[in-house]
């Protein structure tokens, strides 16, 4: 339960693997004209160590009985998973092009029925520990050492249906379910110290039943130590509160509440994000 | 009823590891022996009626077959957005069993009651609404779910109902049971108001000329709209029955298919049940139906007038 939270914030370079799933998120932009950009760049470096590093998958059975679960709870940061799944190969990098689009795959929230990858029908939110917690039940039934790992906004768990589902997975003892927040401080309408401050969050998940840890969620290195040492405690569920930079890799996106999502956005918009990515 | 509902779910469990049951907080007691038999696979998760179906549906997309039981209110009303978003839209094989559906919990008030409970569950895609009219039907139908691949809702009664049902009729989900052939007028009921139906039904036959039929519609939704169409053409009148709001429900279901398909040649329409409105007395259930005219007396009185209207 120990913190390794040192937190950096804007500034720091992104690698090239870092630019280039954002550049992927940015083509996605592109392709609906639209999406929850700042929401998305937050959550980038979480998901490119999960699948790069950690989560079991096999992206020609997406639904592989034995891979490690993960769902994104905070369905409208979808673009960053679109990024990681045409990444890993679940499917071509030229869906992203018709993100949004009337006839594509890629809505604005990912659906479970649409996308292979994509392990539930997220966007309402505070749905997505309670399905974690089912699969993490179902996999303890099953014998199965699958992990399932669930990534929630900091708006998101304003919910209260996540405490009741933390409540339960605490009750459970689920050492198989990792509960990861992405706590960008910014929610929609302003920072979340203003409109519903979560503090103190780590007391918060470790009184319902949590190992907890503190991250730099930006810094791939720390992810990848701390993820690579789950369970953290052998009897509990895991929570990881994940420091991020909401809109990180833009500099007038990051921190910045009006790029929680854009819409209209024009080919000049888009060319200044690349270049930005470059 | 309520009992013989978790009666089947325990068969079921003792020949299926796939089954399990999830519970919010029940009576002390519940379920006790698959408690002890199984108890990997019973869940008792407290007042979280929100938490519940999402972990029903974690538990489904797993290849379980999750049975819930709570107040039919709170399984319906309290997580609708659960059991749209995590139960339907995934359209998995979850089972929602309500406990008092109607006016069960008269005593308790408008908070517990559960009169919207079947518009609102038929409201979402996926979604199959059964009310059952006594426990033997209930005996009939539960083991039927097993293998559904979509999720269901089961409305509970009362308990202590009249058996009505007939077991040469059997039972299927989706197919109306023809409890009484249509004379004149045909009176379509849900749940538990088929027994009303059909003392109405006979008081009417009894007082002299007025020749009701009795469809149980068990399954709201889908509905059996092979039969409701094969009897309106054979009726002067149809007058529908249930313990639930007008807005939404068997009568609006039935409304509906006879204005859509067949306009002006539908027969006329009486939809007796709850006015939308809240409830504003306690005492029993009965001492409810009473009040909104759906006991067999005041049916009778009701079919009576809506057939001096129309049958000239």
């Amino acid at each position: 339960m120990t913190s390794e939270a040192h937190i950096r914030l804007v500034g720091d370079d992104l690698d090239e693997r870092s630019l280039a799933l954002r550049r992927l998120v940015v083509r996605g932009l592109d392709g609906g004209k639209r999406g929850h950009l700042g929401s998305a760049f937050s959550l980038i470096e979480i998901l490119r160590v999960l699948y790069d590093d950690i989560l079991r998958f096999d992206a020609k059975q997406p639904r592989w009985a034995d891979r490690d679960r993960c769902i994104l709870s905070k369905g409208h940061g979808c673009l960053a998973l679109y990024a990681i799944l045409a990444d890993k190969g679940f499917f071509p990098a030229e869906e992203l092009d018709r993100f949004c689009r009337f006839d594509g795959m890629l809505g604005g929230h990912p659906e479970r029925a649409k996308v292979p990858g994509v392990e539930a029908s997220t966007g309402a939110l505070g749905h997505g520990l309670s399905i974690g917690l089912g699969q993490a039940l179902a996999m303890r039934l099953q014998k199965r050492d699958s992990r399932v790992v669930v990534l929630m906004g900091d708006g998101e768990i304003n919910e209260g249906s996540v405490w009741e589902a933390a409540m339960s997975a605490g009750k459970h003892r689920l050492s198989n379910l990792v509960a990861m927040v992405d706590y960008n401080k910014l929610q929609s309408y302003d920072r979340t110290a203003v409109v519903q401050d979560l503090e103190p969050l780590t007391d918060k998940w470790r009184a319902f039943g949590f190992a907890v840890h503190e991250v730099d969620g930006h810094d791939v290195d720390q992810l990848r130590r701390v993820l690579s040492s789950l369970p953290f405690e052998g009897d509990k569920p895991s929570a990881i509160i994940c420091h991020t930079v909401k809109g990180r890799g833009i500099a007038e996106a990051e921190g910045n509440p009006t790029w929680h999502h854009k819409s209209k956005i024009s080919d000049d918009e888009v060319a200044a994000m690349y270049a930005e990515l470059d | 009823m309520r009992k013989t509902s978790l009666d089947s779910v325990y068969e079921m469990a003792r020949h299926d590891p796939r089954v399990v049951f999830i519970g919010s907080d029940l009576g002390a007691g519940t379920l006790d022996t698959f408690k002890e038999e199984m108890p990997e696979r019973f869940f008792m998760e407290g007042v979280t009626e929100q938490n519940i179906i999402g972990m029903a549906a974690g538990l489904a997309m797993e290849g379980f077959i999750p049975y819930v039981n709570t107040i039919a209110t709170f399984i319906t009303r309290r997580c609708f957005e659960q059991v749209a978003v995590d139960l339907c839209l995934h359209n998995l094989p979850v089972r929602l069993i309500g406990n008092g559906g109607g006016l069960v919990y008269a005593p308790l008030g408008p908070t517990h009651l559960a009169v919207e409970d079947i518009a609102i569950m038929r409201s979402l895609p996926n979604m199959t609404v059964v009310a059952p009219v006594d426990k033997e039907e209930m005996a009939r139908f539960v083991p039927q779910t097993l293998d559904m691949p979509g999720p269901v809702y089961i409305r509970l009664a009362k308990g202590g109902d009249p058996i009505v049902s007939r077991a040469e009729n059997g039972f299927e989900i989706g197919k109306a049971i023809e409890m009484r052939a249509p004379g004149d007028i045909l009176l379509i009921a849900t749940g538990v108001m088929t027994n009303r139906a059909l003392d109405a039904a006979a008081a009417l036959e009894a007082a002299g000329g007025l020749n009701c039929g009795v469809l149980h519609m068990h399954t709201v939704k889908p509905l059996d709209e092979t039969a409701v169409l094969d009897l309106a053409g054979k009726v002067k009148g149809i007058v529908t029955l249930e313990e639930h709001t007008l807005v939404g429900g068997l009568g609006s279901a039935v409304n509906d298919l006879l204005g859509d398909r067949l306009g002006r040649d539908a027969p006329p329409v009486l939809r007796l049940g709850i006015p939308d409105r809240f409830p504003d007395k306690y005492g029993t259930q009965d001492d409810l139906l009473g009040y909104y005219g759906l006991q067999p007396d005041a049916i009778a009185n009701s079919v009576r007038e809506f057939a001096s209207r129309h049958l000239g």
